[in-house]
């Protein structure tokens, strides 16, 4: 830009030109080497790690002998903690986004007394570590818990869910919605109230303008919180470690490895392979949000 | 310029309904108190008229619209009719209305054809008659070649024209409009202005038209309502608003006017600041206005006239406009040919036809003082 202005001058901007040439190259370079640090940073403590840990996934498993990722692949205990993992995760990322996404328009267009102190409390558990919110769950479903105590009262019987599949899924719900109402209300609180307006005017009634305005103006959003709760719940390790479930995550399964048979292929080997799973999750649901926020725009 | 509308298709042959407005107020609350948006209104839109309501920000136009649309309820006691059918506590998506937006509205996760079918898709029309009437509506607003477009693939004017389409094709009772032009730019906003008001007489629908531009509401309201703070300060032709102007501030607010205090009155002539004017004017006002184009550059020699000098000059293309000092509180206004040449300092004589001068009887004489320096240089606005 600079260049072509300077030239337009006539005789003595072409002089001045290469000197503006080589001051902007050498601008280049300093900015280069600004990075340095950056790039040593990234080199250090990303690259290098992770291209070890992907090698020693290809190391010997140490119970079977084989190569870590054929391991993982071809045992049944390792692809079902894969799968129960990720089937866990998803069902706790639909079912928050949906739980959420009603929450979060309701509160992004309805004003009432409280709503600010209500907001700031639903904010709250993400202050939480995960174990914090696996005791939260204990307490809830454990065998002294509330639900076992209303069970003894009833039905002389501990209801008790703490340890189960279910507890996982309540206390992974719990962490995640208050992210997905976030996100949510931003979205809402962004989207154009006059849209509902003119499909109100061509006779559309509350569900209609629901479904062909709201849900698709917050669609990206809603793609994107998703894909994040997924992959925070695939990596939850603080909740399942503290309600000790008898399913195996795969981070308790990486843990398990680690600590007490010092299996490190298989753990290296799960470890990419979870990272995998959810780096393609986010990967897709970037492409579904920008597909979607491109119709939105 | 003519039309780029193709012949109308047989989408709007219903009977125009009369809207009527009773007692419709509307006050919000907020948090320093009540505010009052509108005062208690009477209006009536007759069958076939198009109305506009004119006014600045926050006088309550946009609020009235609203009120016809159903978007808005009116305070208790209010009332909207349509036609003999009472429709106050009817919402906007029962009263079978077309609503166009500033900012378009369109649906943007649907393409040009879908939005314009939304209405009658969801009337439940068949994919054959939504299909049919989507072209007859498309031709209509020349769109033809972009049905299947992204919305976010036109341009501007065509936005709107899709939202015009989408707006007529359910055959609403009443149209209504809130500032559709606003957002486009000046050549396209005039192209547009004069295809709806073509659209809108042919059509014959009764139509609503809230806008601050007075050019367009001039140029499109059979009636206009001229909204002030909260009431209608004026309602009338568009030529009763512009040469019969109620009060200060509808004369203010629609073009531009010269104010003249009557210091005494002669034979055939009344004295003001600098000179006098030919009139034999009898009423007691003691302010009297003009128009800047009505006021007429005459020869040193003329008897009774206002002298002054030129102290600014703004070249406005097809005329120019003369700051005139005459020794009065606010200089003269004065539209010549802009091939005259003036210079800053000339001094000018003036003079103004005695059927151009005219008083006003309304209840707010004075206009806003601080209005005095902008209302002089965007007086043509």
């Amino acid at each position: 830009m600079s260049q072509s202005l300077l030239t337009t001058g006539g005789q003595p901007a072409s002089r001045a030109a290469p000197s503006a040439q080589a001051r902007r190259h050498h601008g280049k370079w300093l900015a280069h080497w600004a990075l340095a640090p950056a790039l040593a940073f990234f080199l250090a403590f990303w690259l290098l790690p992770f291209v070890q840990l992907m090698v020693m996934g290809a190391g010997a498993d140490s119970s079977s002998g084989e190569p870590g990722y054929w391991a993982v692949l071809t045992h049944r205990q390792y692809l079902f903690s894969l799968l129960v993992t990720v089937l866990l995760s998803l069902a706790v990322a639909v079912l928050a986004v949906v739980i959420a996404a009603i929450c979060g328009c309701f509160l992004a267009r309805n004003h009432f007394f409280g709503r600010s102190l209500l907001l700031s409390m639903l904010t709250f558990p993400l202050a939480f570590p995960g174990v914090v919110v696996g005791f939260l769950v204990i307490m809830l479903g454990g065998r002294q818990g509330l639900s076992a105590q209303l069970g003894q009262l009833l039905a002389s019987e501990r209801w008790t869910f703490a340890y189960s599949l279910t507890g996982l899924f309540i206390g992974y719900l719990y962490f995640s919605i208050p992210r997905v109402i976030m996100t949510v209300m931003a979205a809402c609180e962004k989207l154009d109230t006059s849209l509902e307006e003119a499909a109100r005017s061509l006779g559309a009634n509350s569900w209609r303008v629901i479904a062909d305005v709201l849900i698709p103006g917050i669609r990206p959003a809603l793609i994107s919180t998703g894909a994040i709760c997924f992959a925070t719940s695939m990596g939850a390790f603080g909740t399942a470690f503290t309600l000790g479930t008898r399913i195996n995550v795969v981070p308790m399964a990486i843990y398990g490895e680690f600590t007490n048979y010092a299996n490190f292929a298989m753990s290296a080997a799960l470890s990419v392979l979870l990272g995998a799973v959810t780096w393609l999750a986010l990967a897709m649901a970037r492409r579904l949000s920008a597909d979607a926020s491109l119709g939105g725009a | 310029m003519k039309s780029t509308f193709a012949t109308l298709p047989q989408v709007a042959h219903r009977e125009p309904v009369r809207i009527r407005l009773r007692q419709c107020a509307r006050t919000f609350a907020g948090r320093q108190g009540q505010h009052t948006a509108l005062h208690p209104l009477d209006l009536a839109v007759e069958p076939g008229e198009t109305l506009v309501l004119l006014g600045p920000s926050g006088c309550g136009k946009t609020t009235t619209l609203r009120i016809i649309s159903g978007l808005e309820q009116p305070d208790a006691g209010g009332e909207v009719w349509f036609g003999d059918e009472q429709v106050t506590h009817l919402p906007i998506e029962k009263r079978d209305v077309g609503m166009v937006f500033q900012n378009y509205a369109l649906f943007p996760n649907m393409n040009v054809a879908a939005n314009i079918g939304y209405g009658l898709k969801i009337r439940g029309y068949s994919a054959e008659v939504i299909r049919q009437r989507t072209g007859e509506m498309v031709d209509m607003v020349h769109l033809q070649g972009l049905e299947q477009r992204a919305i976010h693939e036109l341009s501007g004017g065509q936005k709107q024209r899709v939202a015009l389409a989408r707006a007529m094709a359910v055959q609403p009772r009443v149209l209504l409009f809130d500032e559709p032009l606003a957002a486009l730019d000046a050549k396209l906003r005039d192209r547009l202005r004069i295809d709806i008001g073509q659209l809108l007489r042919q059509l014959g629908i009764t139509a609503v038209y809230v806008t601050h531009d007075q050019a367009e509401a001039m140029a499109l309201g059979d009636r206009i309502a001229v909204m002030e703070k909260g009431r209608i300060a004026q309602l009338g032709t568009p030529q009763q608003i512009y040469h019969q102007p109620a009060t200060a501030f509808v004369a203010d607010f629609i073009g531009t006017v010269n104010r003249f205090a009557i210091l005494g009155r002669g034979q055939g002539s009344l004295q003001v600041t600098g000179g006098g004017l030919p009139s034999d004017y009898q009423g007691d006002a003691s302010l009297l206005y003009c128009r800047p184009e009505d006021v007429r550059i005459c020869t040193d020699d003329e008897p009774v006239a206002v002298r002054g000098r030129v102290i600014q000059r703004f070249f406005l293309g097809q005329s120019q406009r003369l700051l005139v000092d005459t020794g009065a509180a606010e200089p003269l206004q004065v539209d010549s040919s802009s091939r005259q040449h003036w210079q800053v300092g000339d001094a000018i004589s003036l003079s103004v036809p005695a059927d151009a001068l005219f008083a006003i009887t309304g209840n707010q004489t004075q206009p806003h003082a601080g209005e005095k320096a902008e209302s002089a240089a965007g007086s043509s606005t």
